[in-house]
């Protein structure tokens, strides 16, 4: 059976092969040539040649891996007492997300990495945080949010506040801008207890934009348009990354490098994003967790079960904000200066585009998508000005390809076994 | 356990409930029947809270339950298994049922859980399925399974044979006797199917357009050439063979 497998695999990869040829002849195969002597034909067969084989082998490859995956045991909804035992997906989900996590660590020491790519990746991992956060609201809880950046703004206005007018340090000042962020969480909820969906979002849209309204606005605090500037940065429990005596160079007998704040900016979120992710992790399997998720579910049983929807969404917000609060004050220490611009609508759209691509709920779903979302767009910088063209087009793919995100899977938080016991 | 006094509640303008009393009485089951439009989920939606009551007071154990909102009722003792079943599509069967114990103490969890499995084996089967993956019938075995969770001594249940095949519906009912007769659970039950409602239920209210015009025993009812003619023309008949 397998090798008439692999034979019928061959023969689709070979069919795959000729079209692929076919269609390459005229668009790869002829090129115009200008010349002085004006235009003239030239051929580039060759290209054709590695079209073909590059189409033949991934068909073949294609084929195979599908071949193993139609045949691989199916589980969850036929045979629930596999399911119950081995929920072999969640599995490989975990495998991959340690290995993300390695990846993650080891990467500033990968030789083909360098500061930029850091510095980039410093960026995503923002957005993980911040995709996280938001999860909580929209994947978990089900509470459509366009303002989110709201909360992200007030936290890089905590912490830039606090630290120039009270000279806070950012270990101090961390923790503030989330209890700040959440305070406003919760202020952005009360109004909107009672609608859902469409009308929710219309609301929080227009929070968002209030924020950003009186960023711009309220001059005398928050220094209008022209945003804050040297705002402080972090220091390695108290050294500064700076040339010269008593920096953390010096103590650590190193050459001075401006890399080595990038890079401890760079484990600095990667240890919030961590915490984040574990957090959220861990939440779900408790009772708040639980009531968030049956919220989004139904809300007419949740109270009918004795689950209070007001403390239900208001604690959502709440905790949903406060990580953007977190992320906001990094976003400040590592930019050293803000301004209303940095936390436009366009923001609050790309951190829900990450999580609807993710697959609302899914966590490494986040983290490959704000990988997607925010590491491509500078991959894709010698496009010019197709950017965003291929921008646009690469979510649509992915929309058609995976119309419920990339990992849709909702892992289930309690497991027979447990039952007994709990 | 439960009385009801002049209970008055709608929707804007629309008064659907116009001055309902009834009694239920510790460890019984009664029954409310009606048809469509009568007003029978609002009732048991102003007992929630959900309209609020406009006039009139509900009475549970002595207390005074008219104003109390409908999620601090579970922890007086009231499960309410709202109409239409109103399960957690997305979440286990197993991750269901522990959110109907959400409101209670953790230490009773699994004997619940054992109490729900004997009363509807077929779930046992089927604990690390989505809820939303489940038939009509088990889902609705599910939304009772998950209202018992919180060990109520009043079950309220909303039409629990809805869009359900027969023999299910049978099952069902069957089921609603043996949580009286093993926990001493009292229940008020909201039917259409009113054959089979009426035949296990110790006290039964007919509604019309918002107001109680018949009452007494299950048995008074069935035999009530009134009720017959209104709600179980063909009833009688069909479910006689079975």
């Amino acid at each position: 059976m397998a090798r008439g497998l692999s034979l019928a695999a061959l023969r689709d990869a070979a069919a795959a092969g000729i079209v692929a040829g076919l269609l390459a002849l005229p668009l790869l195969g002829f090129r115009l040539l200008d010349s002085a002597q004006g235009l003239s034909l030239g051929y580039r067969l060759s290209w054709v040649f590695y079209a073909v084989i590059g189409v033949f082998l991934g068909r073949l490859v294609l084929n195979l891996i599908g071949a193993k995956w139609a045949a691989r045991p199916r589980s969850t909804h036929h045979n629930a007492a596999m399911a119950r035992f081995t929920p072999s997906a969640s599995q490989s989900e975990y495998i991959a997300g340690w290995a993300m996590i390695a990846i993650a660590f080891v990467l500033p020491f990968l030789p083909f990495v360098d500061r930029n790519v850091v510095d980039r990746m410093t960026l995503v991992l923002i957005y993980v945080m911040l995709g996280t956060g938001l999860n909580i609201v929209v994947g978990l809880a089900g509470l459509l949010d366009l303002g989110y950046v709201a909360f992200y703004a007030v936290g890089a206005y905590s912490y830039a506040l606090l630290a120039l007018n009270f000279d806070l340090s950012f270990w101090i000042c961390l923790p503030l801008a989330g209890i700040f962020a959440a305070a406003f969480g919760v202020l952005l909820g009360f109004p909107v207890l009672r609608l859902r969906g469409d009308y929710l979002a219309i609301v929080t849209l227009g929070f968002g934009e209030i924020v950003r309204v009186i960023l711009i606005n309220w001059q005398s605090l928050t220094g209008g348009p022209n945003g804050l500037v040297g705002i402080p940065r972090p220091s390695f429990f108290g050294l500064e990354f700076r040339a010269g005596a008593g920096g953390f160079a010096d103590v650590f007998g190193l050459a001075f490098s401006p890399a080595q704040r990038i890079y401890f900016l760079y484990y600095l979120i990667l240890a919030l994003a961590l915490i984040t992710i574990a957090f959220v992790q861990r939440v779900r399997s408790l009772p708040i967790g639980r009531a968030w998720e049956a919220l989004r579910e139904d809300e007419i049983a949740c109270r009918s079960l004795g689950l209070n929807p007001t403390t239900i969404k208001l604690s959502a917000f709440a905790l949903g904000a406060a990580f953007a609060g977190f992320a906001g004050s990094f976003f400040a220490t590592r930019q050293g200066f803000i301004s209303p611009e940095s936390f436009s609508f366009i923001e609050s759209a790309i951190i829900l585009a990450i999580v609807v691509l993710g697959g609302m709920g899914s966590q490494i779903g986040i983290v490959l998508a704000a990988v997607l979302l925010v590491g491509l767009p500078e991959w894709f910088r010698d496009l010019q000005q197709y950017r965003m063209l291929a921008f646009g087009g690469a979510m649509v793919l992915i929309m058609l390809w995976r119309p419920q995100g990339l990992l849709s899977r909702r892992t289930p938080t309690a497991k027979l076994a447990e039952a007994g016991s709990s | 356990m439960l009385e009801i006094r002049d209970l008055r509640s709608g929707y804007g303008l629309i008064e659907v409930l116009q001055g309902i009393s009834l009694r239920v009485e510790t460890g019984e089951i009664a029954t409310l029947i009606g048809a469509n439009g009568a007003g029978k989920t609002t009732l048991l939606m102003t007992l929630s809270g959900q309209p609020r009551a406009r006039n009139g007071s509900i009475v549970f154990d002595g207390k005074d339950i008219t104003h109390t909102p409908m999620h601090n009722l579970v922890r007086l003792g009231i499960a309410h298994v709202p109409e239409g079943r109103h399960i957690f599509p997305r979440m286990t069967v197993l991750e269901n049922l522990q959110l109907g114990a959400f409101a209670c103490d953790p230490k009773n969890f699994a004997d619940d859980l054992d109490f729900a499995l004997t009363l509807f084996p077929q779930l046992e089967s089927r604990m690390a399925q989505r809820g939303g993956t489940l038939s009509g019938g088990e889902q609705q075995m599910l939304a009772i399974g998950r209202g018992l969770m919180s060990r109520p001594r009043l079950l309220l249940l909303d039409e629990p044979s809805l869009g359900l095949a027969p023999l299910i519906v049978r099952q069902v009912f069957d089921t609603i006797r043996l949580i009286n007769r093993e926990r001493k659970t009292t229940i008020l039950l909201v039917e259409q199917n009113a054959f089979q409602a009426l035949k296990l239920s110790d006290k039964a209210y007919v509604m019309v357009n918002g107001a109680i015009t018949l009452s007494g025993t299950g048995a008074e009812l069935l035999g009530n050439s009134e009720v017959q003619a209104a709600y179980m023309e063909g009833g009688l008949a069909q479910t006689v063979p079975a």
